[in-house]
């Protein structure tokens, strides 16, 4: 079955639309329910003592006092839960040389860095348990620490993890064409350094998870705040040594994830380890200060690059030598290192050039481990080569949107292979281009910056290109090993009474999967999306798939749906067809009536139909089929991702007398394939677009050189704040993918990926003519003025 | 984390208020706004508390002008003296002040009291206050005292309160004819605490600055007054720069907060001319 989605007309015709968010009025009601709100009969509270250094061996550990505390039950050490959890290595097999030691769900010998769980006490109540783990008292012998990125390998470092040898944890070089000829030969070579911060995702709901162990079933319940509950059933299952069938993970309502909720965290496997030794239900919710030491952090990268042009400003050569500090483990199951290789992978990523060399390097360090956040290495890569294409712009004083437009792909020309070995199926970086420039009114920005200029006011405009990688195949997981599904299963069902019900294997966590799948489905039915029951996040109930994670719940789950809702359509036609004698062809379901296709006249609601199949089923003819419940599944297969494109610009003005950046305005004209839902695609864009903000201007987590984390709190630890967003213009252009029936592909991460590059481009712009410019991110106003020479220490 | 809290209880009214403190052994805390307080309690930066409530004393409550002095009560709020005419009128600093400080939800609860008591020194209303010349009201076991906003503040969250005592009033003088007052500061985000921040009092007797979150309390910028009062304002840039010393925190360095104070002290005096930077 097709469906004429170019015809906005068409019956059903909710793909495409604005429907309400069926979870809505549920959240803004106070009816959500998170983990913290569940409350299970003998249920316990864990609390972990953590690490007050980035290194340290772990000596005598004394509870006496601790367990006196009135409501404590119990308090376990490393070696206590090592006896039923195994400790797991994060590598993966495609990522050549990954290393990392093992890790246990409590510190055992050796706490790594600040925030390194080591006891855990469990008590009656969450203040209990506090007031217990305070007495708890470690003997720590402190250790060497490991805390700066660049001389992590130089031989006077100590070695963190002695067994591997040296403190790289992976490295990959990628060369395409002869980069030094190209180089050697080129008009220009333009060269600088580019820094990302230590970002963290600071989701509204800590990490919360809930674990019961029953014993009499042989079977664990973990309620989980978590992005992948069937990968976490893996994880629980293989390093608490229990049938994988008998695990079950259930993620009802999650308070935002961004990728901090994709991955393994020691205290939420030892969180389920003390049920399982407790036999019964046990509660973590993280504190907002243990989000930020032991939440996974992200992008701290330093960046040596250089491009090459010639005399019309085409790009002849990049070479990158990107540096990236991870802490002390690889994070299971996904690693550590897919950051770094995501920067080889995408540097360059919009434009058409022929030689190219990158090389990512990862070392360890005592600080909180770094992992996959939200558009996982492409602010980096969008920043670097962007920043390098404004410059070599500036080199040649030629305007930064011409030189991008003489070396973008043509939006003819795919498919193609980038020098990353990237292979794109269809892109539109000039048609997204085109667009940006009416959108923004290009030439009248430019004339009003101008104008301002000369009265001492600095404005600057920044474009930031990009491409993002969504929909990903077993290339990014599994082939490597990991038991990560890339394939996501539905299956929808009528119930008596013609109302549809979707099992989906992709989950919510605010961003409204629920709403776009209901809408696929209704369509995909015939139905209005108000008749869809939407079902995620239970490994018990939905199909086997991989959660959220990589931009992948409509492109991957959202094809899942509809063509499930497309073959439930085609079992209830067949039924009416035979009730009706008609063939089943001329029949088609519209507002949840069964009608003719031709005329479009009502033949019989779905109630009656429903009615007859499952109460009068003796009036049918015998054998007639009669399933109406159908499952299918979807996997991408013809490419490794669906990559998207996409252009932001940024107007802001600098206060040169005090460093600080307004922002005036942003765009972002992104091309994400089909759009099911616009107005869930545009928030998700300024969402994105926010968080990227914030990198580039706010977010940063600071250490001093012992590894002890400074800023732990929101007071500190700053956010971009409504106040200081500026308005933000979003447009599409839409060029679905050939893989799938619906065509969508990714949109959660192109915001992030593009902003902080089009803000760093637009400061720069502004500071061109003061003979600055700023490559170090958080654009501080600190570092502004420094960049300015106007401080003097 | 869970604040862990030595116990609770609500002061009928200032006397009250005093024997529940002195009853403490110590441990006695004042609890007005909560909006410092809570924070440092459900951070475990305080334990053990014992809470003496003072939130719903009336008293203390309010604005007046008394024998010819803004009175304003310990616990009016930060969003009453954003709106409050008689502070309008006198004190209009405090009102810009409003402005910076927070956010609406901790306006609405935050009390002019209990930022001069708590003292943190990047907060507006000591700098104000030590600008305007106020006096600090202060009532205890032995009685009421007054202390020049000149002696009040002391160190990082450290003031001339001495155990057992509350703060019950500020009061500053009127608003003479001609008086201008300008607040400014730069901050990262709308509502947080300032990188650094000048407060600049103009009377017919001359300048008074004041500097905050440059240092371990407000500071009274005696060099810089005396450069602007001899119409050198190059010079009592360099004076400001030069009397201050910033501290360096993750958010910027003691240099840049240096710099920074000047350009603010610059762009402050051309606020207070009427003219534009
Ligand atoms: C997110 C956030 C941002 C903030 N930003 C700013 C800002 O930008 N600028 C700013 O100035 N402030 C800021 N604040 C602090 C806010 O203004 C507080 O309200 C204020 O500092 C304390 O007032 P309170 O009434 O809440 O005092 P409480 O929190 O109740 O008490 C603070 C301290 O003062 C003592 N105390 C209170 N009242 C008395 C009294 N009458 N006598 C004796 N001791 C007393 C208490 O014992 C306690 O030690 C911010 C607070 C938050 C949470």
């Amino acid at each position: 079955m097709t469906i004429s989605f170019g015809n906005p007309d068409r019956p059903n015709s909710y793909i495409g639309k604005t429907v309400p968010r069926p979870n809505a009025p549920r959240l803004v009601q106070g009816r959500g329910k998170y983990v913290d709100d569940i409350v299970l009969p003998r249920m316990a509270h864990v609390v972990f003592v953590r690490s007050p250094h980035a290194h340290a061996k772990i000596g005598a550990i004394d509870t006496a006092e601790a367990a006196a505390v009135k409501g404590v039950l119990r308090i376990f050490t490393g070696a206590d839960i090592a006896e039923v959890c195994t400790p797991w290595v994060a590598v993966l097999a495609h990522l050549k040389g990954l290393k990392s030691p093992p890790q246990h769900a409590l510190a055992v010998d050796r706490a790594c860095w600040v925030g390194d769980p080591v006891v855990a006490v469990v008590a009656t109540s969450r203040a209990a348990a506090e007031e217990a783990a305070a007495l708890v008292e470690v003997d720590y012998a402190p250790l060497p620490a490991v805390t700066d990125m660049m001389s992590a390998l130089d031989a006077d470092t100590p070695v963190l993890h002695p067994d591997m040898g040296d403190n790289l944890a992976f490295r990959r070089l990628h060369e395409e064409g002869d980069v030094e000829a190209a180089f050697a030969s080129a008009h220009k070579v333009v060269e600088a350094r580019f820094k990302t911060a230590r970002h963290t995702g600071v989701t509204l709901e800590p990490r919360s998870i809930l674990v019961d162990w029953n014993p009499a079933e042989g079977q664990m319940t973990a309620w989980h705040a978590t992005q992948a509950p069937h990968m976490m059933q893996t994880v629980f299952a293989k390093h608490l040594d229990l049938p994988e069938g008998r695990v079950r993970v259930i993620c009802d309502d999650v308070g935002g994830s961004y990728g901090i909720k994709v991955h393994v965290y020691p205290d939420e496997v030892a969180t389920a380890a003390i049920a399982k030794i407790m036999a019964r239900p046990i509660k973590f919710v993280a504190d907002r200060l243990e989000s930020f030491t032991t939440d996974i952090h992200a992008r701290d990268h330093e960046i040596g690059a250089r491009i090459a042009v010639d005399e019309t400003g085409k790009i002849l050569a990049m070479d990158i030598d990107d540096w990236t500090a991870i802490g002390a483990y690889s994070v299971y199951p996904r690693t550590s290192a897919i950051e770094g290789n995501q920067v080889v992978n995408l540097c360059g990523g919009p434009y058409d050039f022929a030689h190219y060399r990158a090389q990512t390097s990862v070392v360890f360090q005592n600080k909180t481990p770094t992992c996959q956040y939200r558009a996982v290495g492409h602010p980096i890569a969008v920043a670097v080569t962007e920043g390098l294409v404004d410059m070599a712009a500036a080199e040649l004083g030629m305007d930064p949107v011409e030189i991008r437009r003489r070396n973008m792909y043509a939006d003819d020309a795919y498919p193609v292979t980038s020098p990353a070995k990237m292979r794109f199926e269809g892109l539109s970086h000039h048609a997204s281009m085109d667009k940006l420039m009416a959108l923004m009114d290009y030439e009248g920005l430019r004339a009003e910056q101008a104008e301002l200029r000369k009265k001492g006011i600095h404005r600057g405009i920044g474009i930031a290109s990009f491409i993002e990688l969504t929909n990903p195949s077993p290339f990014m997981y599994g082939i490597g090993g990991a038991r990560i599904s890339a394939q996501d299963g539905c299956t929808v069902r009528m119930d008596p009474d013609g109302s549809i019900v979707a099992l989906s294997g992709v989950t919510e966590q605010g961003q409204g999967t629920e709403a776009m799948l209901a809408q696929i489905v209704a369509e995909g039915v015939g139905v209005a999306p108000g008749r869809v029951r939407v079902i995620t996040g239970d490994t018990q109930v939905t199909p086997y798939g991989g959660g959220t994670w990589a931009s992948r719940g409509a492109g991957i789950g959202g094809e899942a749906a509809l063509q499930s809702a497309l073959a439930l359509k085609g079992s209830i036609l067949e039924v009416a067809g035979a009730m009706l004698q008609a063939p089943a062809d001329a029949l088609d379901i519209r507002d949840g009536q069964v009608v003719d296709t031709a005329t479009g006249e009502a033949r019989m609601p779905l109630e009656e139909l429903g009615r007859i199949v499952y109460f009068r089923g003796d009036t049918l003819p015998k054998g007639l089929p009669r399933e109406l419940v159908q499952t299918r599944h979807f996997i991408t297969s013809d490419y490794p991702f669906a990559f998207t494109n996409g252009v932001q610009a940024s107007y802001l003005e600098v206060d040169t007398g005090t460093g600080e950046v307004k922002l005036l305005k942003h765009w972002c004209v992104e091309d994400c394939g089909r759009i099911i839902n616009p107005q869930l695609v545009d928030e998700q864009i300024r969402g994105g677009i926010v968080q990227g903000l914030g990198g580039a201007l706010f977010e940063e987590i600071h250490y001093d050189e012992d590894g002890q984390l400074l800023n732990g709190s929101m007071a500190d630890y700053l956010v971009p704040m409504a106040a200081e967003m500026p308005d933000m213009v979003i447009g599409h252009v839409e060029t679905p993918t050939m893989e799938s029936t619906l065509g969508a592909k990714g949109a959660g991460e192109a915001g992030t990926a593009g902003a902080p590059a089009a803000v760093m481009n637009a400061i720069n712009d502004a500071l061109r003519p003061l003979g600055a410019q700023v490559t170090a991110m958080p654009f501080t106003p600190e570092r502004i003025l420094r960049a300015m020479g106007q401080i003097e220490d | 984390m869970k604040a862990l809290a030595g116990g609770y209880a609500r002061a009928r009214d200032v006397t009250h208020a005093l024997d529940l403190l002195a009853q403490a052994d110590g441990m006695g805390r004042v609890l007005a706004g909560g909006q410092s307080l809570i924070a440092a309690m459900n951070m475990r930066l305080s334990t053990g508390d014992m809470l003496v409530d003072i939130s719903r004393i009336a008293d203390l409550r309010g604005v007046a002008v008394e024998d010819g002095c803004l009175r304003i009560g310990a616990l009016t709020r930060h969003a009453d003296i954003g709106t409050d005419p008689l502070v309008a009128t006198h004190a209009p600093l405090l009102v810009q002040a409003v402005h910076h400080i927070a956010h609406a939800a901790i306006r609405n609860r935050g009390t002019i009291g209990g930022s001069l008591a708590h003292a943190d020194p990047a907060a507006e209303f000591p700098a104000c206050v030590l600008a305007l010349g106020g006096t600090i009201h202060l009532q205890g076991p032995e009685g009421v005292r007054q202390v020049a906003a000149e002696d009040f503040f002391v160190d990082v969250f450290e003031t001339a309160i001495e155990e057992g005592e509350i703060l019950t009033a500020i009061t500053l003088p009127l608003l003479e004819a001609g008086e201008r007052h300008v607040l400014i500061e730069t901050a990262r985000r709308s509502g947080d605490y300032a990188l650094a921040g000048l407060c600049v009092v103009k009377r017919a007797a001359g300048h008074r600055v004041t500097a905050f979150s440059v240092g371990p309390r407000p500071v009274l910028a005696m060099a810089a007054m005396e450069r602007l009062d001899a119409g050198d304002t190059a010079g009592a840039v360099d004076a400001l720069r030069a009397e201050i010393d910033p501290p360096s925190d993750t958010q910027a360095s003691a240099a840049y907060r240096r710099h920074l104070a000047g350009v603010l002290l610059t762009r402050a005096l051309h606020d207070l001319t009427g003219e534009t930077a």
